[in-house]
C-alpha cells in the first residue's frame, strides 16, 4: 500500500493581489489566501494514485496557523491525513530552509508510516521558484523528478516508478527507483469538484500540528531566516506598459505606421533559422 | 568559508540535440559582463556525450575556460549524474557565481546542486549585476505572478547561484576563432550510481516550435473565429519568420496544439516582438507574455484589456488589418532586398 505525502502551501491569490501605487508594496489584505493552485494538482494526483494502487495520502504544509484552511481544502480533494509545521522559528525561510524544515517533518511522518512517494506542485504562485521539491528530494536522498505531466506506472513491489517528464518540445519517459519525489505540472490532471462527503469530512478535520520542538534532530540554525542563504533586499513594482500608443487613421494608415515602427527595429528580423527575410 | 578561495563566473552550458541551447549563449554574454566588472574569468561547464567540440562555440561566445565532462553516462540529462559532475567541479575549482538557464533542465539541476552545496539559489532572474569590490551578485526576479520585482542576495555562501530566464540576456556576437583553456575532466561515475533511466524521448512531431525561444511571436485568440480564421496568424508568422502563439481558448477549441499556448498554464515567453491578435487580454494570458520587449495588439474592441498591456494598439478587424500588414511587410522586405543587391 502506497503512502504518498503531498506538500502544499497556502498562498495569496496573485490574480487578485493589488499593488499600492504610492508605496509600491503589495496590499496583502487585498489578496485572499488560497491553496497554491499547482498543489491542488499534486494532491489530486496523489488521490488518483491512491485509487489506482491503494494506499494513503497525507498532506504536509509549513505555514502560519491560518494555513489549516489549505489542509482542509486538500481533505476536500480526497487526502486522508493533514500535517502542519508551524512555529515562529520557520519564518522567513527561503527554499533551502523550507526544504530542510519539510524534510524534518517528513522524517517524522515516515516513522508513523513509511513514505513511498512525495508529490509537490510545480511551483507556488507567490515565491514561484520551483526549488523546494528538488530540495526535499536531495535532503532525503531520493531522485527528484521535476516537470512530471503523467505518472505511467508505479510498481511498489519492484520499487520503481515510470513517469513522463515535460520538456520544452516534448517529453521524456523516465524510470526511477522508489521512493522518489515528483513535482507535477498542472496539465497532469483536472481537479474535479469535491464530493459532499469529503466536504463534510474537511469541515470537521483537524490536522496534526507540530512546532520545532516536536521534530527530531533539528539544527535550529538551518531554520527560517537564519537558515536562509538568500535574502530579499529590495522589492519594487515592475514597469508594465500602461496602455501604450493607439495607432490612428484607417486600416492602411495604421498598418503603415506600425510597419515603420517595426522597420526601425530592423535587427529584429534577421532571425536565425527563421523563414523570415534577412535584411 | 573563506570567500577569497572562490573566483570566476561560471555558466552551465546546456546541450540539446547536439547544440548549445540559446539561453546558455545568452548567459555567456551576461557572464562576460559580470566577469569583466569583477576582473575575473568566465568559464563554461559542458556536460554530455560527444560534446567536447562544442567548447569552440562556448569560447566564441565569450568564455575563457571550458570544463568538459564528456562521457557516455552523460548521454541524456539526468539530475543525479549531472549534479555529481557539477558538484565535483565546484569542489575542485570553487567558482564565485554559477548561472543556469531557467529551462526544465537548468532549474532541475540548479535546485539539486544548491541543496547539496549548500548555497542560495535565485530563481528565474531577469536582471543581473555584481558588486565590483565584494563580488556580491545582485539577481533580480519577478515574483507573485509578475506583480512585483525583487532583488535577491546571497551574502554568506559561495558560490552564488541563479537561474536566468531565456531571452532576457543578450548573447555576444560570436568571434570566430576565439579560443581559450579547455579542461577535460574525468568521471568515476558508474551507471549503478544513478537511480533514474531515460527510457524514451518523445518530441512533438509537428514543425518544431520553441515559442519560448522565438524572437517574434504572432499569437492569435478566439477573436479569429475559427481554425480557418486562425490561418491568418500562421501567415503573418511566416512572413516575419516568427513562431505561432495562442490563447488557451484557441487551444481548447483545438485550432492549434497545446505547446503553442502562452500564459499561466502555457508557456512564458519573452520575445522581442509579440503580436496579440483577437486576444482579449485575460490576466492568465498577460502573465505569460508581459515581459516581451514590444507588444502589439490588434482587436476590434477598443475597450479590450489587452490594450492596457501593449505598447502599440490597433483597433480594427483582424481580417482587414492582418492581410494588409502581411502585404506591406512583404513589399518592404522585397524593397530592402532589392536595395541591397
Ligand atoms: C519576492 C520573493 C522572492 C523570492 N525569491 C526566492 C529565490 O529566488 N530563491 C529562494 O530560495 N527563495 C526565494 N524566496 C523565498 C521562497 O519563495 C519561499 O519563501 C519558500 O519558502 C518557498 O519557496 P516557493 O514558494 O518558491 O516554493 P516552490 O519551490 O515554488 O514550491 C514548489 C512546491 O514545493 C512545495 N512547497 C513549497 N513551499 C511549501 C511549504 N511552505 N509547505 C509545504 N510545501 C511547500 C509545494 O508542493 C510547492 O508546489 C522569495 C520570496 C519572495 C517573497
Ligand atoms: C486557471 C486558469 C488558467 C488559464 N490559463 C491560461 C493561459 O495559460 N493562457 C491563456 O491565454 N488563457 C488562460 N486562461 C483563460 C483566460 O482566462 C481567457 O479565457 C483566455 O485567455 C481568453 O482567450 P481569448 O483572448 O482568445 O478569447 P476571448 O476572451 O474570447 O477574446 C477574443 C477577443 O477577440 C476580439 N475579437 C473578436 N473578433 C475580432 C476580430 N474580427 N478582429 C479583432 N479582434 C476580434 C474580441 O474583442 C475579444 O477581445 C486561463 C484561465 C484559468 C481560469
Amino acid at each position: 500500500m502506497l503512502h504518498i505525502v503531498a506538500c502544499i502551501k497556502q498562498v495569496p491569490d496573485t490574480k487578485i493581489i493589488k499593488m499600492n501605487p504610492k508605496t509600491n508594496t503589495m496590499d496583502r489584505a487585498s489578496a485572499p489566501a488560497i491553496l497554491n493552485p499547482y498543489d491542488a494538482h499534486a494532491v489530486e494526483e496523489a488521490v488518483r494514485l491512491k485509487k489506482r494502487y491503494g494506499g494513503t495520502v497525507s498532506v504536509l504544509t509549513m505555514g502560519p496557523p491560518p494555513a489549516v484552511k489549505a489542509i482542509k481544502k486538500c481533505i476536500e480533494i480526497g487526502a486522508d491525513e493533514g500535517y502542519m509545521i508551524s512555529d515562529r522559528a520557520f519564518a522567513g525561510a527561503d527554499t533551502l530552509a523550507t526544504s530542510y524544515a519539510l524534510t524534518k517533518a517528513i522524517e517524522k511522518i515516515s516513522k508513523i508510516k513509511p513514505v513511498d512517494l512525495i508529490i509537490c506542485g510545480k511551483m507556488t504562485i507567490d515565491g514561484d521558484t520551483g526549488q523546494v521539491g528538488p530540495g526535499i528530494a536531495r535532503r532525503l536522498d531520493m531522485p527528484p523528478l521535476t516537470s512530471v505531466n503523467k505518472v505511467k506506472e508505479i510498481n511498489l513491489e519492484e520499487g520503481y516508478a515510470v513517469v513522463h517528464r515535460k520538456l520544452e518540445d516534448g517529453y521524456e519517459v523516465i524510470q526511477s527507483t522508489m521512493p522518489c519525489l515528483m513535482s507535477v505540472e498542472k496539465e497532469i490532471n483536472e481537479v474535479p469538484y469535491s464530493s459532499m462527503t469529503n466536504m463534510l469530512k474537511a469541515a470537521r478535520y483537524q490536522p496534526v500540528i507540530w512546532a520545532v520542538a516536536d521534530l527530531e534532530d533539528v539544527e535550529r540554525s538551518q531554520l527560517g531566516l537564519k537558515g536562509s542563504p538568500t535574502i530579499v533586499s529590495k522589492v519594487w513594482a515592475p514597469t508594465k506598459p500602461s496602455g501604450g500608443e493607439m495607432l490612428e487613421g484607417d486600416a492602411a494608415a495604421q498598418t503603415g505606421q506600425l510597419l515603420n515602427i517595426l522597420l526601425e527595429k530592423k535587427e529584429l528580423f534577421a532571425v536565425k533559422g527563421g523563414s523570415g527575410v534577412e535584411l | 568559508m573563506s570567500f577569497e578561495d572562490y573566483s570566476g563566473i561560471w555558466v552551465f552550458i546546456e546541450v540539446k540535440d547536439g547544440e548549445v541551447v540559446p539561453v546558455s549563449l545568452e548567459l555567456l554574454g551576461a557572464g562576460r559582463e559580470l566577469a569583466d566588472k569583477r576582473g575575473t574569468e568566465l568559464a563554461g561547464v559542458l556536460i554530455g556525450e560527444n560534446v567536447t567540440h562544442l567548447a569552440d562555440t562556448v569560447f566564441e561566445y565569450g568564455a575563457d575556460t571550458v570544463y568538459v565532462y564528456d562521457h557516455a553516462i552523460f548521454k541524456n540529462y539526468r539530475t543525479e549524474s549531472y549534479m555529481k559532475a557539477l558538484l565535483e567541479c565546484c569542489e575542485k575549482y570553487k567558482p564565485e557565481v554559477i548561472l543556469y538557464g531557467a529551462t526544465s533542465t537548468g532549474k532541475d539541476l540548479a535546485s539539486a546542486v544548491a541543496t547539496d552545496l549548500p548555497t542560495g539559489l535565485t530563481a528565474d532572474s531577469t536582471i543581473l549585476d555584481i558588486e565590483e569590490d565584494t563580488g556580491l551578485l545582485l539577481a533580480s526576479r519577478p515574483a507573485f505572478g509578475g506583480n512585483i520585482m525583487a532583488t535577491i542576495l546571497c551574502k554568506k555562501y559561495r558560490p552564488q547561484m541563479a537561474t536566468v530566464r531565456p531571452k532576457v540576456m543578450k548573447a555576444l556576437t560570436p568571434e570566430p576563432g576565439r579560443t581559450g583553456r579547455l579542461v577535460e575532466e574525468k568521471t568515476s561515475l558508474k551507471e549503478d550510481d544513478i537511480r533514474t533511466k531515460v527510457l524514451e524521448i518523445v518530441q512533438h512531431t509537428t514543425k518544431k516550435v520553441r515559442i519560448d525561444e522565438a524572437d517574434i511571436i504572432v499569437a492569435g485568440g478566439k477573436g479569429l473565429g475559427s481554425a480557418n480564421g486562425f490561418q491568418l496568424v500562421h501567415d503573418l508568422a511566416e512572413t516575419l519568420g516568427g513562431a505561432v502563439g495562442a490563447s488557451r481558448d484557441v487551444v481548447e477549441a483545438g485550432w492549434v496544439e497545446h505547446h503553442h499556448q502562452v500564459g499561466q498554464t502555457g508557456v512564458t515567453v519573452t520575445p522581442k516582438i509579440y503580436f496579440a491578435i483577437g486576444i482579449s487580454g485575460a490576466i492568465q494570458h498577460i502573465v505569460g507574455m508581459q515581459n516581451s520587449s514590444l507588444i502589439i495588439a490588434i482587436n476590434n474592441d477598443p475597450e479590450a484589456a489587452i490594450f492596457q498591456s501593449s505598447h502599440y494598439g490597433i483597433v480594427g478587424d483582424a481580417f482587414e488589418i492582418v492581410p494588409l500588414l502581411i502585404q506591406q511587410f512583404k513589399q518592404a522586405f522585397n524593397q530592402e532586398v532589392v536595395d541591397h543587391v
